[in-house]
């Protein structure tokens, strides 16, 4: 998932705000009725797409406007004549969001969550794909790719089923122990060590997936450079220091800075699905915040008021993370191809 | 396809050069251990699960619970689970879900990224961008569920396809792929006559099997794994996907802290199911992505990878 994300956020980088060069040449230009005439097949074919983003993406997400009302369903005889009817309320969504000590709460362990999976999750895939890079035969090393990659498309519900499987209280460690007159523990209900769970399950799920685009940028590295260092008396760990990591530093660099542009994201079934078992205190983050603030006790306004607040922080570190990932020149970060 | 293959990296070293020393014994030891350890992770948890769907009532209750040696080979968990009840109607409801919706996925992107695969057509950067915008300002939760509540898809299937049908990633990376083919084959079509459907479905797509195959991949995944959908949208539930009932046999009522109400199971029994009936499940739910995975597999690289490498 993470590096999916990663990837696409790398495309807007590339692609989204920065102005793309007019191809024509002065005087090639055709009058804009005869290009029309010409192209009116193509951009037909993007009206089927173009509408269901209209609908269940920018309708959306100007509906987060009723983050400034008293939105009510029953006003109206449908969601919109609802929303033409309901009482504008200023900012005092937003006052009873900032004064609710649950919802700091939330963004707490929102930020918790990432800063510890930055420093116990992300190094993983470059030191398993490094690890992998370095086995000769193509064989094994394929057999164990496709066995790493598998769990990423494991549904999150089949994770966690695994997982309280095998170490839940009644999983296959927690049998063997007892079996053995040794003492317990479960760590799926535990909250003071969820973060180290709920890490571990990323990992599970994600690493060997997260080394694919790290493994390209190895493959990306001139292998003159390593003999050139060895010819001059390196070792494998100077190599590693010098030509490696180098090597692959415009890639972790600029995962880094998109992953910390979406800081407040760390993913939503993962903990909606353990937020019962643990408790709300460990595993509430914003998005189950609005689920079990908003969407369940009907309270549309708070919840879109808490959607728009993670919108907004969101889109300004998305941005943030953007120029910096320019100002670093990220045209090298795919230099494999 | 060997532009296509121009495209992935290639990963393959050759044996040790000449100038690289032997690593210590040591050394290949650890990677060694390191590498099994990743690959044991992934394969003992499901062979575990595997044993215990296909153990008996006896050896179940010899191991103490999970079962890791196998016995003897115990169908009556997949006998229970496929005479009908919850997961079989779970079960065909994801099926559905997941081929009706990789359906309407595919041809929706696949015209999408046709249609924004000529830079120079008309409309074309206001369109890729408002295409691309989808990236930076997104919904939140609560008026995302609003909208389809309000269009009346509660409780209807479609609310597990239609909100999440066009997938702006694989449509950049579809479209990245098409943009690779050489303009020349579309030039010569068009010079010969040949419209733009006909471009795409004689030219365009028979060269772009492999990243079709990937995406669609993506989808279908996508589609089966889904759970929280069906929390917000599907009440009723005989309508319930696999991944729910999944949730309800397993996750659901695991410890003391659980405040929700108690799922009934209806279909299957009065009592709760057996670990083998749970773990049955388990396997039926992750059936399809191994069987679906090594035919894709040897294709991810470029999947990820393409869609960032034009621009």
């Amino acid at each position: 998932m993470s590096s999916q994300a990663d990837t696409q956020i790398a495309e807007v980088a590339r692609e989204g705000p920065a102005p793309l060069p007019t191809p024509c040449v002065a005087g090639q230009r055709r009058s804009l009725r005869a290009q029309l005439v010409r192209d009116w097949p193509l951009i037909a074919m993007t009206a089927p797409a173009a509408l269901l983003i209209l609908v269940f993406h920018y309708v959306p997400t100007l509906g987060n406007v009723i983050a400034f009302q008293d939105y009510n369903p029953f006003m109206g005889k449908d969601a919109f004549d609802a929303f033409v009817h309901s009482d504008w309320i200023g900012f005092s969504n937003f006052e009873t969001l900032f004064d609710d000590s649950a919802f700091w709460d939330a963004v707490r362990n929102t930020l918790s969550i990432t800063l510890f999976q930055l420093v116990f999750f992300f190094p993983l895939p470059i030191i398993l794909a490094i690890l992998l890079s370095e086995v000769t035969s193509t064989r094994l090393r394929n057999f164990v790719q496709s066995v790493a990659y598998l769990p990423h498309f494991f549904s999150w519900v089949l994770v966690i089923t695994f997982f309280v499987q095998m170490l839940g209280g009644a999983g296959l460690v927690a049998q063997e122990l007892r079996r053995h007159g040794l003492p317990t523990w479960d760590v799926m209900t535990n909250p003071s060590t969820f973060i180290v769970l709920v890490t571990s399950e990323a990992v599970w799920k994600d690493v060997g997936w997260g080394t694919i685009i790290f493994l390209a940028a190895l493959a990306g590295i001139d292998p003159s450079l390593y003999e050139a260092a060895a010819v001059d008396g390196a070792g494998r760990w100077r190599r590693l220091w010098h030509v490696t990591l180098p090597g692959i530093r415009p890639v972790v660099v600029l995962l880094l800075i998109l992953r910390l542009g979406d800081a407040l994201s760390v993913g939503f079934e993962q903990y909606i699905l353990q937020r019962e078992a643990v408790g709300r205190q460990a595993a509430e983050v914003l998005d189950t915040y609005v689920y079990y603030q908003a969407i369940i006790p009907q309270q549309w306004g708070l919840g879109a008021a808490a959607g728009l607040f993670k919108a907004a922080i969101g889109l300004g570190l998305i941005l943030t993370a953007n120029k910096l990932a320019h100002r670093l020149g990220e045209q090298g970060v795919y230099s494999s191809q | 396809m060997s532009r296509a293959r121009s495209i992935q990296p290639s990963l393959d070293v050759p044996s040790r050069p000449a100038w690289e020393e032997e690593p210590s014994l040591a050394a290949r030891l650890v990677k060694g251990a390191i590498l099994a350890a990743v690959v044991l992770a992934v394969l003992f948890p499901m062979w575990s699960v595997l044993v215990t769907s296909l153990a008996s009532r006896i050896t179940i209750n010899d191991a103490g619970g999970m079962v890791v040696i196998p016995r003897e080979i115990d169908l009556s968990a997949f006998a229970t689970i496929f005479s009908g009840g919850q997961v079989m109607r779970a079960l065909l409801v994801s099926v559905f879900v997941t081929v009706v919706g990789t359906s309407v996925s595919m041809f929706v992107t696949v015209l999408a990224a046709y249609g924004l695969s000529r830079p120079t057509s008309f409309g074309h950067r206001p369109i890729l961008f408002y295409f691309l915008l989808t990236f930076l300002v997104y919904p939140g939760l609560v008026p995302s569920y609003l909208v389809v509540a309000g269009l009346g898809l509660k409780d209807s299937l479609w609310a597990l396809i239609a909100p999440s049908a066009l997938s702006v990633f694989n449509l950049v990376v579809v479209r990245a792929f098409f943009m690779s083919i050489p303009a020349d084959l579309i030039d010569a079509a068009t010079i010969d006559g040949a419209g733009e459907w006909r471009i795409m479905m004689q030219i365009v797509l028979p060269l772009s099997k492999a990243v079709l195959a990937v995406v669609a991949l993506f989808y279908a995944v996508g589609y089966w794994n889904a759970y929280f959908n069906a929390v917000l949208y599907i009440d009723d539930n005989d309508k319930w996907p696999i991944q729910r009932v999944l949730q309800s046999y397993i996750l659901a009522g695991q410890s003391p802290h659980v405040t929700g109400v108690p799922i009934a199971l209806p279909g299957i029994t009065a009592y709760p199911p057996t670990l083998a009936i749970k773990m049955a499940v388990v396997v039926v739910t992750v059936l399809p992505a191994v069987l679906v995975y090594p035919f894709v597999q040897r294709h991810f690289t470029k999947g990820v990878i393409v869609g960032a490498v034009k621009g």
